[in-house]
Parts: structure tokens; sequence; C-alpha cells
């Protein structure tokens, strides 16, 4: 028998292929990858399917269990609702880069071992660099820049961590880490990068955004996403991971009360989300892990969902400021209802997926009467419902009347959205599809009477909140400061001081000490400056390339071993 | 402009709609009393806890949102040079 194909590798081999085919093979194509995935990893048993022998290490790039299935099952849907979002509007280029970006996290997700891992961790980052630069506007082409730099350091702290860890204990296979060694605290901090945990959260709300309408659909759902699912494999129960999570819920609410561009809103409620997830993870208890699990695969679907509608909007209107914005459910009722429909679901109304997911988290803090960490929870709960939940729609779709009258988004972005729409009420109506999923079996019952009551109070005074406060949440132009001011205002100024000291104290010592100055200062500009070897920007071909490069050594690698 | 302006918008709408809201918060309290929550911990015991936490939860949200936005708030063309 033959061995069974690996999804990652139908992604990324599909996906670079792709940009070489005419338009409706494309398009066919770029639909059917995704749904080969999905098929590839539910006609394979569990256990590990290849192993690869490396130096003295083993490879086990296929490792399947119940978590993992769950995490592919829900990345390869929404990598088919992301291309039938787009494939008529996106370029080829970025349908190929979301392609790859989708294969390289579900080889994340199915590596047993922490080379291939990290593999497909830095295919991930220069991947998805690719899909923030498929905008190909300036700003997305800065943020592009920050965002690889960000995922670079994050993985050479990843790589620091594993080369330690298999320096410690003489193997790479990945499994439930402790902290009681350097090298776990330096894998934990690579993959807490990618969740936008503190203090790099700005990456999210800063790189996000820019990336064309449909681009930030496909961000959304990979990154952060298989950060959570490697924490949940390797750092189930650290209970550090509770308050970092509390940290980054309520980080995601502030910033997005204050903020008025939608898909910045949307970005931070990404951090606001992942870290309730972090939070469950923290808890560890096989209810909070099945939660923190569940609620991966229901924000992933709800949250691409939101995106959708605020990329219809974006596409339709041209606009992103909430300002700009209003009186778009008068010619865009479907793009409008969708959006609502992922509005409650990431608020965790009763009959929506985020209602059943979320609340399994809520009630293992419950379970382990943490009270503090239980208030937390509730009153972020309310919180979500603020800044997203109604916030969101409100804005865009109702306020004043903004006078748009953009006529409604394309047939194929709204068939993806109605598909997403129906499944995030399905999994609210009917938990067991997800719940049989999900990697411990349990006996949870979300709807129960108090509980919805409890969950609708909470809410509903929520909404209550926001209107009576509507004149607080006036919208203004402005943008809100954040850890990325260290590195977009203050370094930048520091750097232009020393030159500028440098010049002055040349001026004040005379020709000989203006000669011993500038050629410090000459030496400081060949190396970091706007030109300089450490500073040269990399052409996005160049990238490309190096990406293809990196796949191409990978198979034949991999041809040869099997 | 002569835009016909949508009924939504009309203000004998928005109040229908205030009272309406208004109703269905009242019905959720009145609620409790029919269907007792399980209370986890001693303080979600007092009748309408949820609903007086979710919204003092909000107020307090919007109001530190604001006092650090005094802080953080930038134009938004802020980075742009």
């Amino acid at each position: 028998m033959i061995s069974y194909f690996h999804p990652a590798l139908i992604l990324i081999i599909g996906g670079l292929i792709l940009p070489l085919l005419q338009s409706t093979w494309r398009s066919l194509l770029a639909l059917l990858l995704p749904l080969s995935a999905l098929v590839a990893i539910w006609s394979v048993p569990d256990g590990s399917h290849y192993s690869i022998s490396f130096l003295s290490y083993e490879l086990e790039p296929y490792r399947v269990d119940k978590l993992s299935r769950l995490f592919i099952t829900v990345f390869s849907i929404t990598a088919f609702t992301g291309v039938l979002y787009c494939y008529k509007q996106a370029s080829s280029k970025e349908l190929s880069a979301a392609l790859v970006y989708a294969g390289s996290a579900i080889g994340v997700t199915l590596a047993a071992d922490l080379v291939t891992l990290f593999v497909f961790w830095e295919i991930m980052a220069l991947a998805s660099t690719l899909v923030v630069w498929s905008a190909r506007t300036s700003t997305s082409w800065y943020a592009g820049m920050r965002y690889v730099l960000i995922h670079l350091l994050g993985g050479v702290i990843l790589m620091g961590g594993i080369a330690a860890y298999s320096q410690e204990t003489g193997s790479i296979v990945f499994t439930v880490m402790n902290l009681e060694s350097m090298s776990a605290w330096l894998i934990l901090t690579g993959f807490l990068l990618n969740t936008g945990a503190p203090p790099l959260s700005a990456w999210i709300a800063d790189a996000y955004p820019e990336s064309s309408f449909s681009g930030m659909v496909f961000l959304s759902a990979f990154t952060t996403k298989t950060a959570i699912y490697v924490l949940l494999r390797g750092y189930p129960g650290t209970e550090l991971l509770i308050y970092i999570g509390l940290f980054m819920i309520f980080y995601g609410i502030i910033y997005a009360l204050l903020e008025n561009d939608m898909r910045r809103i949307l970005a931070y409620s990404i951090v606001n989300q992942v870290g309730f997830m972090v939070c469950g993870i923290g808890i560890g208890t096989e209810l909070a892990l099945n939660g923190a699990a569940a609620h991966a695969f229901t924000h992933i679907i709800y949250k691409a969902l939101l995106l959708m509608s605020a990329g219809a909007v974006l596409y339709m209107t041209g606009k992103r400021k909430c300002t700009d914005l209003g009186g778009l459910f008068q010619t865009m009722p479907v793009t409008c209802i969708c959006g609502i429909i992922g509005a409650l679901s990431i608020s965790s109304f009763p009959l929506t997926s985020g209602f059943v997911s979320k609340s399994m988290m809520t009630q293992a803090t419950a379970d382990g009467q943490m009270l503090v960490v239980w208030l937390l929870l509730q009153a972020a709960s309310a919180g979500v419902f603020l800044h997203a939940g109604i916030k969101f729609p409100w804005y865009v779709f109702f306020q004043q009347d903004s006078g748009l009258r953009p006529p409604e988004a394309p047939l194929n972005m709204r068939l993806a959205m109605i598909f997403f729409s129906i499944l995030c009420i399905l999994i609210g109506i009917v938990p067991g599809v997800l719940y049989q999923l999900l990697p411990y079996s349990m006996n949870y019952i979300p709807y129960t009477f108090d509980h919805v009551l409890v969950q609708l109070q909470l809410l509903l005074f929520s909404g209550l909140a926001f209107f009576v406060m509507l004149p607080w949440m006036q919208r203004t132009l402005t943008i809100s400061l954040d850890i990325d001011w260290f590195y977009r205002k203050a370094l930048p100024n520091v750097a232009q001081m020393i030159i500028r000291l440098l010049s002055v104290a040349g001026a004040y010592l005379g020709t000989g000490g203006q000669k011993i100055t500038g050629i410090f200062s000459d030496y400081i500009m060949r190396l970091y400056g706007p030109h300089g070897a450490l500073s040269r920007e990399i052409q996005t071909g160049v990238v490309v390339l190096l990406v293809v490069l990196m796949l191409g050594l990978y198979l034949l690698f991999y041809l040869i071993t099997i | 402009m002569t835009m016909k302006q949508h009924w939504l918008y009309l203000p004998a709408t928005r109040r229908k709609l205030w009272i309406a809201g208004i109703a269905v918060l009242v019905l959720t309290v009145i609620a409790e009393l029919f269907i007792h929550p399980h209370a986890y911990f001693l303080i979600a015991e007092f009748f309408g806890f949820f609903a007086v936490y979710g919204f003092l939860s909000c107020v307090i949200l919007v109001v530190i949102a604001n006092l650090l936005g005094w802080l953080l708030k930038r134009k938004d063309d802020y980075y742009d040079d």
C-alpha cells in the first residue's frame, strides 16, 4: 500500500503550481486543494504515518490524533471557504500564498517532532507575510516588513529552544514540556509570540488589517490558531498561561473600544479571543482544554465570517473607518446579516457556536472554584459583546446613515459568508457535532435553562450599557499607541539623534574630528542605513524564490529518504 | 440631498425599539423568579447578579478605555512619514 499523502504537501505543492494555470483551472484547483486535504485527513487512521531518519533523529511529519484532526478539519474548511470568498477577486499570487500558508499551518499541526514543526513554522511565517503583502500598497509593504521581522525573531527564539531541548534530552519528540529547563521556556516564548501574547501583541493589529480585503480572512485563521494548537499539546495546565490569557483578553477589549478602523477592531478582538483559549489552556482541566480546542474551532469560523463581512464592505466601498461608514444594511443586507451572525457568535449568544465553546472554559473555572478568574472571564464575556458583538455591526451597518449605497457583494463572496453563517448556527444548535471531535470525552451540556438565562442577562445588559454609554464611544480619527511605538518611533528617532550628534561633534572638532565621526557615521549608514547591508529590503520575488528553494530542498530530501 | 430616510432611522421606530429592548431586559430578569440559576459562587446568588454584573463590567471597561485613550490616542496619520 502506498503511504498516505501528506495534507500539508497537497496544499503547499498545489499552491505553488496554482499561478502556472489558466484562470478557470486555477479557481477549480484552488477550491479542490483544501477539500482534498480534508478528505486526506479523514481517510487515515490515528497514529504516526511516516518516519524519516534525519542525522540521528527520527522525523515524524504525519501524526494524526483527535486534536490534530480537529484543527486540520477547521483549517481546511476555512481555506476552502476563504478561496470561495475571493477566487474571482484575489490575485493568483494571493491565492497561491494563502494555500501555502494553510498548508504550512497543517504541517505544524501534523508534526510529531520539533524539527518538522519548525520547518513548517517558518514556511508559515513567510507565506503569511506574502499574504500581508498581497494588498500591494506601500502601507502593507511596511506592515509586512515589521510583521516578518517579529516572526523571524520568534522563529530564532523557537529554534534556540529546540536546539537546547534536543541537546538536553537527546530527543526532538514534541510532547508535553515542563518549565524546569531554559529550552522549554524558549520554546514557550516562540509559541506565545504567535498567539499575540504580551509584550508583542501589536503585530496583529498592525499587519493584518493592511492585507487585501480577503487576505485578512486567511491571516486570522492560521497563525494564532496553530500557536494555540502547539500550546495545547506542549503546555497544558501551565498556570502562567492563565494570566497571560487574561491580559490578552482585556488588552483586546480596551484597544478595540478605542479603535476607529473596523478591521483593526476585529484584529484586536483576535487577541481577545485567543486570550480566552490561552487562559483555558492554563486552567488545564480536561473540560478547559476541550473548551480551548473547541473555541479555536468555532472562533476560526466566526472570525473568518466577521472578516468576510468587513472585507465585503471594504471591497465594495474602499472604506475601513467607522467614521466613514454606517447605514450599509440598506443595500448590503446579506453582508449585514452574515456580519451580525458572526458578531452574535463571537459574543457567545445562545444558539450560536461561541456559546457552546466558550462556556466550557468558564464552567471549568467554576468547577475549580477559581472565583477571580471566573469573575474576570464573565466581565470579559460582557466586554466581547461590547467591543465586537455590537460595535462592529452598529458602526458599519447602522448608526448614522453615511449616505453610501454600495451594491451587495458578488455572489461567490455571499456564498462563502452564508456557508459560514450556517456553520455558526449549526454548531450552536447541534453542539454534538463539534463535541465528538474534541480530544477528551466529556459529559457537558451547554443548554440548561439557567445557563441560557444568565448568559442572556449578561449579554443583553452589556448591550444596554453600549447604548447608554454611546456618547462615550464617539469615534475619533485616531489610532492607539502600543509597544510597537518603540520600534516604529522611538528607535528610529534615537538613530537619527545619534547621526545628528555625530555631525555636530564633527563640526565642533574641526577637520580631523570630522573625518573620524564621518567614518563612524558612514560605517553605521553602510550597515544599518536605508540601503545598508543589514536593512536592505528584500524583494517579494526573492522571498518567493527562497520559499520555493526551501520547499524544493525539503521535498527532495523527503523523496530521497522515503 | 433628498435621500429617503429608511424607516429604521425614524424617531418613532427608535422609540419603539427602546421600549421593546427594555421590555426584553425586564423579562430576562423576571425570568429568574422561575428559573433559579445554579450559583457556583456565593456572590452569584444575588437576584439579577448577571444583569448587574454585565452592565457594570461594560461601564467600567468603557471608562477605563476612555481614560487610557487620553494617554494612548494619537491622530491616525501619526506613523505616516
